[in-house]
């Protein structure tokens, strides 16, 4: 089976974003910028398949400016087989996302598409499950563990972390499956796979040759820094720690 | 404007995040109906219909509807969302899977997690683990919301003496089914939910020291447990205990942190809580800067002495 894999290019994790001084949003200039890390899990998984000899081709997809071609480089060095950018300056909102990749599975044909539970920069969780929505497909969110016994197999095992602990379903197939953290470890790509990784195709497309329109539905009206916490109070061994719990906070 | 908020139930009690939910759709203001889906499950119909605030409640029976799944579920909402202007979920696990869902087939936009009502189509919602805070406007004419439980206070559980009404069940889309579910077993409160909640991380070195250092003054403190992603992820504790950006976000009267640096993602789950206690014995640590009280200190004799202070 084929397996489509998204890939959302974001502010590297270990990033401290600002927020520009005008509200208007997160400054992201000169700031370094990587795959998604939900997103790093999924083209692990999906490799992870094809190496298990279910998937036949793994295609990673991002969605964005020009720029999202290093993300995608980065999803074929770590092993996918081709690439396709869907390429706009248009801001793109979990719905249109999710509209995009709708279009594309309809002309590629995967019979399973993985994709990161959460971006961290929107920290939305939205765009698979739309996905599985609007394809009218069934869904596995937050997965820990996924078990296809064959290439042909009508149906999926996957182990879901919930709230109180984890839940195990059978998934009908063609599906959605989305990552959680505890899914796999992903691989660091080898530098030689980095060079190989420039010669593996990397398609463009653009939103209205698949015939989608991406006008976003939400207005950000303004971005604004967390009130601070005043942090940073110290105390010298436990019997103060207590003293203070019981009489200053007044929490125990 | 009608509201329709769909409750988290184990079929007899409804969750607790459903109640803070109903209290952001009170701040939206309008009549609130509350969806109970499930199979058997009249005793939690019920319990949404004692909730204040709550105009009528819909119970949808049916032996699929049983598991929750969001196929099924999203489906029944989409069959009565005609009459309704928003639809609304707790950001908990199961609104989270639900929700978006639910808004695509409605071809809407999904507000995530909202922490503030500015107006019925305006809310507060953070982004970059909570290093932002968004505000953002909902164009679309019907609007689908999850509610972070920390925003808002719950509304109370009693007091209300709602109608409930059968909806019929949609047929059963067949596509998934919840065959089995390991769900972690603690004499302890439940984490979203605790007023204390004492946190291990990588520091407590492994699952042995985890429960017989912590259990027993989360014990003493009757807190609830909870542990950063890197001890999730070395497997001292269950996914569940996981406290951060994408695990479980907390804001409890009172916070301890032994043995976890800080990472943003970790402090974007807990910097919220009203009192932070932190337990480290690096100085430098990024958590000693959000802590109101930090206590530099190796937390193998710091928490044992911490113990025995309490009494």
């Amino acid at each position: 089976m084929k397996i489509l894999v998204p890939v959302k290019r974001v502010v590297d994790y270990n990033v401290k974003v600002r927020i520009k001084p005008d509200g208007s949003g997160v400054d992201i200039a000169n700031v370094k910028m990587s795959m998604n890390p939900f997103d790093e899990i999924a083209v692990e998984e999906a490799i992870r398949l094809r190496e298990k000899g279910i998937a036949t081709e793994v295609v990673a997809v991002s969605c964005g400016i020009a720029a999202c071609q290093e993300t995608l480089r980065n999803a074929l060095a770590l092993g996918a087989d081709r690439a396709i950018l869907v390429e706009t300056d248009a801001e793109l909102q979990p719905l249109a996302v999710a509209k995009l990749l709708k279009a594309l599975v309809d002309k590629e044909a995967p019979r399973l598409v993985i994709l990161g539970k959460q971006a961290i920069d929107d920290d939305a969780n939205q765009t698979g499950q739309m996905l599985a929505g609007l394809l009218g497909w069934a869904q596995a969110t937050s997965a820990s563990k996924v078990e296809i016994a064959a290439a042909d197999a009508a149906e999926m095992t996957v182990k879901r972390e919930i709230d109180g602990g984890l839940e195990t379903m059978q998934v009908k197939l063609p599906a959605i499956i989305t990552t959680d953290l505890r899914l796999n470890e992903p691989r660091y790509a080898t530098l030689p796979n980095i060079m190989k990784a420039k010669k593996k195709p990397l398609d463009t497309v653009k939103p209205d040759a698949l015939g989608v329109d991406v006008t976003p539905r939400l207005a950000t009206l303004k971005v604004a820094e967390p009130a601070k916490r005043r942090g940073g109070g110290k105390v010298a061994d436990v019997q103060e720690l207590v003293a203070k719990l019981r009489n200053e906070a007044k929490v125990i | 404007m009608t509201i329709l908020v769909i409750a988290e139930h184990d079929h007899t009690a409804i969750k607790g995040g459903t109640l803070n939910a109903i209290a952001a759709a009170q701040k939206i203001g309008g009549d609130i109906h509350v969806l109970v889906a499930g199979h058997n499950a009249a005793p939690a119909a019920q319990a949404a219909a004692q909730i204040a605030g709550v105009a009528k409640v819909l119970h949808a029976d049916a032996p699929h509807l049983a598991g929750h799944t969001a196929e099924n579920l999203a489906a029944l909402v989409v069959s009565v969302a005609g009459g309704y202007d928003c639809i609304m979920a707790a950001a908990t696990g199961f609104g989270k899977n639900v929700s978006p869902r639910i808004a695509a087939l409605l071809d809407v936009a999904q507000v995530s997690e909202i922490v503030e009502v500015v107006a019925p189509d305006t809310f507060v919602r953070p982004i970059y683990a909570g290093n932002g805070l968004a505000t953002v406007q909902a164009k679309d004419a019907k609007k689908v919301i999850t509610v972070r439980a920390t925003g808002f206070d719950a509304v109370a559980a009693t007091g209300g003496s709602a109608a409930v009404e059968s909806v019929a069940a949609t047929p059963d889309t067949g596509l998934s089914n919840v065959t089995g579910q390991e769900l972690s077993k603690s004499d302890r409160p439940e984490l979203t939910a605790a007023r204390i909640v004492v946190s291990g991380g990588r520091g407590v070195g492994n699952a042995e020291n985890f429960h017989k250092l912590l259990e027993p003054l989360a014990a003493k403190l009757n807190a609830a447990l909870g542990a950063s992603r890197a001890a999730v992820d070395a497997g001292f504790v269950p996914n569940d205990y996981q406290v951060g950006q994408t695990g479980k976000i907390v804001a409890p009267d009172l916070y301890i942190a032994v043995g976890i640096s800080g990472a943003i993602q970790h402090l974007a789950g807990m910097k919220d809580s009203k009192v932070i206690v932190a337990i480290n014995k690096d100085a430098d640590a990024p958590i000693f800067q959000i802590a109101d009280y930090g206590l530099v200190a190796d937390l193998f004799e710091a928490v044992p002495a911490l113990i025995a202070e309490l009494g």
